[in-house]
């Protein structure tokens, strides 16, 4: 097997998820495996609609923040998060939703992309995942 | 032997290296991959990404007086 990247994706903020989408591109587009467990605000993200929604994780500011720094993540030609969601299937990466979150926050998985989720786990799917992965990150 | 160009030129991390990768997958074994682009890291972060895939690097060249460069990549 490959070089692996396994990455938790807990937080919803919107800086934080294009962390997590470009990590994961750089690590698949660099050849390595890569992988993405969306848990607690994290996996509110992979709901209908719901991929840009979040916050800024600082200075949102009721979201003024986040306005001004769409609006120069735009002159910067930066890529939407579904763009880069798309890209990140595309090049083989893998995406879990935590099961636990969905029963918490009481989510139906006809609530989510189900497109894009590979497989419905809990922290056994990230520990299978990420004790032979070279990078791990908690987002 | 096919040859392919992507275009990336004013595109940003992480899409010129997405992109690079997304043409390589599709290109067949010894196939030519041309990659022309404006952003500065990819410049160094593509040639990076073919030593760690095993791949070759022929050349990485200078246009419009560095604004622009093309990465020539053997699949």
């Amino acid at each position: 097997m490959g070089e692996k990247a396994v990455i938790v994706l807990h937080s919803g903020d919107m800086d934080k998820v294009y962390s997590a989408l470009i990590i994961g591109n750089g690590a698949l587009a660099m050849g390595m495996e890569a992988s993405i467990y969306f848990t607690f605000w994290g996996l509110m993200r992979l709901k209908k609609g719901g991929l840009e929604k979040g916050p800024l994780s600082k200075m949102h500011m009721l979201g003024l923040g986040k306005w001004m720094v769409k609006k120069r993540m735009d002159k910067a030609n930066v890529a939407s998060l579904e763009r880069l969601m798309n890209d990140f299937k595309e090049l083989g990466g893998k995406i879990i939703a935590c099961e636990m979150t969905m029963e918490i926050m009481g989510i139906k998985k006809e609530e989510l992309r189900t497109e894009w989720v590979d497989e419905w786990g809990a922290v056994g799917s990230y520990i299978h995942e990420a004790r032979d992965a070279n990078i791990t990150l908690f987002i | 032997m096919a040859e392919m160009e992507i275009d990336v030129r004013g595109e940003t991390c992480p899409v010129p290296l997405v992109e690079c990768r997304k043409a390589l997958k599709k290109a067949s074994p010894g196939d030519l991959v041309i990659v022309k682009g404006t952003h500065p890291a990819s410049k160094k972060e593509i040639p990076m990404a073919c030593e760690a895939m095993g791949l070759e690097v022929l050349g990485i060249e200078d246009k419009k007086e560095g604004k622009e460069w093309e990465i020539k990549i053997r699949r």
